[in-house]
């Protein structure tokens, strides 16, 4: 069903455990049903809580009562918006002015803005009991008119959702890089695109959020269970709300169940939980419902791109485009407005176009807030980069194959500098279109097109050409607000040699299915010499150890390089503790006259003379008298991975926004019933190049799953909103996420071009750039001849373009 | 109401409500957390369970329909630290990511492969349909399967 090719040539030969698809260490217990996901967590006498939600896209709320709820045996108690307001302050916000104005707490204060809103929370002995108390609170609505079509958000007649912003403009900003005037002076055509829309869905993590938030009375602390993905953003979110210090809030993950940027803001739900723990002095468990899931949480970024103009020669060379971005941001700014940003991490795509200008403007709407999902704003900017190519390709009657081979970044200008002063770090892009037209037989296209058309079919080739830029740099935020004092990016680990030699390792990470686990134990593993079996890797995060930085958490495709960055410079550090106890225990014995091996140290001209790991750790840690005074060693050694940044600059908006930028070149070959709409995936080809690849099982399961989440997105997935703010897709029945049925046959590639700037030479990559919605929607365009317009094509889509 | 319901072999006597879904009196009554719930629908299949030789979505019956019942859930698969070969080729063939789906996929496959030892890829793909997987596309989760039969 699957084919991996490799192209050799490309492949250094790995030695020790990097490299090889080590099998991983967390599928034991996830095979077993032993994992502990949040809803595992337990504690005794906890209260469940459920979330009286908003039934209106748009209203004031008049009246709240939870007398009758609160008279139920067996509820615990309630939490209303009024509440919130009294006990905690509106949580900061990112964007500048308008957006900053907005007051945004964790449960509806005085107005809701979406349908599926929080709106109380109430907490009782069973699931079943807080859900039935929970349609006894009344709330009286006084219903207000709704705006969800982004492009009428500024109209004058449009409803204003938030009084404080004077308006639906959250926020907005003109990117200009190159002379626009003298590449469209020198241009031979200028080929206009009236309107893309990149369509609203998200990656619907299997696990939906939840969390068990214990209080601690004595000490004033929390303890939050959770299944966040990024505790350090959550954690700046929730403390200056509540009005605690981070000391106070200690987050703790274990095995997540999906997360995709989905799990990054469900901060607001927290602070309720916290809220209720120490009001009722009682655990309080949320795990929220499926239903609750797709109303409310974290929808991807919606994008039309407007007024689009390309500059072009006749011969396919790009020289620059201009459009004007209009986002809609739903409700409210969680995460917001950084997808006004982070697009510029890949402003050319994978060309070299060197005169751009983009008007970015993000609105509000009364829909569900949106937040980071797979892909993240540059999957909205990619889509539009490589339909750009493709209407170009068509407009000027040119094989798309050629134009993105003509106009791609070549691999002999690696490093290469963008017009916003990104560094692409390595690849060869054309070499990756190559091989992926290889796997799909691109030879004998025209031979099946034609077999096609004979059975009444149309045959489409399409191509998806997209990067997946990881590490952030956090100083690009001061482009959407210069007085945030973000900037860089750090990650942590801790490694250290037990009592009894055992080698452990604690992550800031919080893994959802990466393998993190894995991984981490290789690149230790060859550091010291020994087997990955000896390492043992502490599952899931915790905030209480001394084992996480402001950014620790896993997003944006970066555990590759600051997780494992700082894994490696921890274990390095220990290698060198380890070389420092053992030249004093064998009696000042000099490090180079010294090698690991075999679990332990040894002399290498002497190898009796031996100190396993079990001596080591023993001696530091329990048998310590009479070692030299001098002697500086701990064998437990923390190092923060630091990424070489510098702060953009604001004025020019010009600055490395990512340190790496894995690519991705997919392929796909489409059947098109020209008489439903209805069409057939019937080969696909996915290249991924992410550098060095430590584990490259692992990397291809995440190039596998970013495919099929992308060719979801594309075909099915989306959230839908009638005039009135209702969601039409609010559950699986509705929004129809791919089956085993749905897959079509897949072979994947591999290119390696380690990055020269990470310690490893990997990249991140587990994004993957939305290639595959890219690639179906050139592959429809190809069949139908009709130029595709929006990044959800359904069948009834395609056949509405048939008929044109 | 009272209920008797034997899980992995062993039997377990309860008072339940009786709106009570088996999937959550497996989960929080008997705290076998090892089955997921990941809809409210009954289309994801991560509650899959075997009851009485048949596959059920354990939030799609109540926990009163299983008394007297038999039923296997993932903690029951393996025989103490070994695991089947299936889970092993779930292991080998990195058929699972995050693993929340994983228990409801290999109670699927337990299940098709007792009735069809040798199931085509179709037979496979059509088995594991109505279990959702967010992580892996799939692939590997049939080649998983596939490895494993005869």
């Amino acid at each position: 069903m699957t084919d991996t090719t490799i192209a050799p040539e490309k492949v250094e030969i790995q030695k020790g455990w990097g490299g090889q698809s080590v099998r991983r260490k967390e599928d034991k217990r996830l095979l077993q049903g032993e994992g502990v996901f949040v809803d595992d967590v337990k504690r005794h006498g906890m209260g469940y809580l459920h979330f009286v939600r908003s039934p209106y896209a748009h209203a004031h709320i008049t009246r709240v009562d939870v007398s009758a709820a609160e008279a139920i045996d067996g509820v615990y108690g309630t939490l209303t918006g009024e509440e919130v307001a009294a006990l905690t302050d509106p949580f900061f916000q990112i964007s500048s002015v308008p957006g900053a104005n907005i007051k945004d707490f964790s449960l509806a204060v005085g107005k809701v803005r979406y349908v599926g809103e929080p709106v109380v929370a109430v907490v009782a002995e069973t699931r079943e009991l807080a859900r039935d108390a929970s349609e006894l609170v009344e709330v009286d609505y006084e219903p207000l008119p709704a705006v969800v079509d982004a492009r009428k958000a500024q109209d004058s007649e449009a409803p204003v959702l938030h009084d404080d912003a004077e308006g639906n403009l959250m926020w907005t900003g003109l990117y200009s890089w190159g002379d626009l005037d003298a590449a469209f002076a020198e241009a031979d055509r200028v080929v206009q695109i009236p309107e893309l829309h990149f369509h609203r869905f998200n990656s619907t993590p299997l696990e939906c959020d939840g969390a068990l938030v214990e209080y601690n009375r004595g000490v004033g602390q929390w303890t939050i269970h959770t299944n966040n993905q990024f505790p350090g953003f959550a954690a700046i979110m929730m403390g200056p709300a509540m009005r605690v210090g981070l000391d106070k809030l200690r987050f703790v993950t274990q095995d997540i169940g999906g997360g995709f940027g989905n799990k990054i803001t469900s901060h607001p739900q927290l602070v309720v939980c916290c809220l209720l723990a120490r009001k009722l002095n009682r655990p309080v468990q949320w795990t929220e419902w499926r239903t609750d899931f797709h109303l409310s949480m974290s929808h991807g970024n919606e994008r039309w791109f407007r007024d689009t103009e390309v500059a072009v020669k006749d011969d396919g060379t790009l020289l620059g485009f201009r459009t004007k971005a209009l986002d809609d941001a739903g409700a409210w700014l969680r995460y917001e407005p950084l997808g006004g940003v982070i697009w510029a991490q890949v402003t050319p795509g994978m060309y070299r176009w060197r005169h751009i200008e983009l008007e970015f403007t993000q609105v509000a709407t009364n829909k569900a807030p949106v937040s980071p999902n797979r892909g993240y704003s540059r999957m909205q900017h990619l889509w539009f980069t490589e339909r750009v190519i493709d209407i170009v390709a068509k407009e000027l009657g040119l094989d798309p194959v050629e134009v993105r081979k003509k106009n791609y970044v070549r691999a002999e200008d690696m490093p290469y500098e963008t017009p916003n002063g990104c560094v692409y770090d390595s690849g060869d892009y054309a070499a990756m279109l190559d091989l992926a037209l290889e796997l799909v037989g691109y030879d004998s296209i025209p031979g099946k097109r034609a077999e096609a058309k004979e059975r009444g079919k149309l045959l489409g080739v399409g191509i998806g050409s997209t990067l997946d830029s990881g590490t952030n740099n956090f100083g690009q935020s001061r482009l959407i607000n210069p007085e945030l004092q973000f900037s860089g990016n750090n990650e942590v680990a801790t490694v250290k040699l037990d009592i009894f030699g055992e080698i452990v390792v604690t992550l800031g990470t919080t893994p959802q299915g990466q393998g993190h686990e894995t991984t981490a134990a290789q690149v230790v593993a060859d550091i010291l010499n020994c087997s990955v079996d000896d390492v043992h890797v502490r599952a899931g995060h915790d905030s209480y150890w001394n084992s996480h930085a402001g950014f620790s958490g896993t997003y944006a495709s970066q555990f590759a390089v600051t997780g494992l960055g700082a894994v490696k410079g921890a274990t390095e550090m220990l290698r060198d503790e380890i070389f420092k106890l053992a030249g004093a225990v064998f009696g000042g014995v000099p490090p180079e006259a010294l090698e690991l091996a075999d679990g332990g140290i040894r002399i290498k001209e002497s190898p009796d003379a031996f100190l396993p790991f079990m001596a080591c750790g023993a001696i530091v840690n329990a048998n310590n008298a009479g070692l030299p005074e001098d002697l500086d060693v701990t064998l437990n050694c923390r190092y923060v991975y630091r990424p070489p940044f510098e702060v953009p600059d604001v004025e020019t908006k010009k600055g490395n926004l990512t340190l790496t930028y894995a690519c991705q070149v997919h392929v796909a070959v489409v059947e098109v019933d020209p008489e439903t709409g209805a069409y057939e995936i019937v080969d696909y080809a996915a290249v991924d190049d992410c550098g060095k690849r430590i584990n490259p099982q692992i990397v291809e399961g995440q190039v596998m799953g970013a495919t099929a989440q992308a060719l979801g997105a594309a075909i099915h997935e989306t959230y839908e909103y009638d005039e009135d703010g209702n969601l039409l897709t609010p559950n699986f029945y509705d929004y129809h996420v791919p089956h085993a049925l749905d897959m079509p046959p897949l072979a994947t590639g591999a290119i390696e071009s380690p990055s020269p700037f990470t310690p490893l030479g990997t990249k991140g990559m587990g994004e993957g750039g939305g290639a595959g919605i890219h690639a179906v929607c050139a592959a429809i365009q190809d069949a139908t001849g009709q130029v595709v317009t929006d990044s959800h094509n359904p069948y009834q889509r395609v056949w509405r373009l048939l008929q044109q | 109401m009272d209920v008797t319901v034997t899980v992995n072999g062993t039997t377990y006597e309860r008072d339940v409500e009786p709106r009570k879904l088996l999937i959550h009196f497996l989960r929080d009554d008997l705290d076998l957390t090892g089955s997921h719930i990941g809809c409210d629908t009954g289309n994801c299949g991560a509650c899959s369970v075997i009851l009485d030789g048949t596959l059920v979505k354990s939030c799609m019956l109540l926990a009163v329909q299983a008394n007297g019942a038999s039923v296997e859930t993932v903690e029951g698969l393996a025989e103490g630290e070994e695991l089947t070969p299936l889970q092993q080729a779930f292991n080998e063939h990195h058929a699972l990511q995050c693993g929340y789906c994983t228990p409801g996929m290999l109670m699927s496959a337990t299940a098709l492969l007792r009735e069809n030892p040798s199931p085509s890829e179709d037979e496979i793909k059509k088995a594991l349909q109505g279990n959702i997987c967010r992580c892996t596309g799939y692939w590997n989760i049939l080649e998983a399967v596939k490895s494993v039969a005869k």
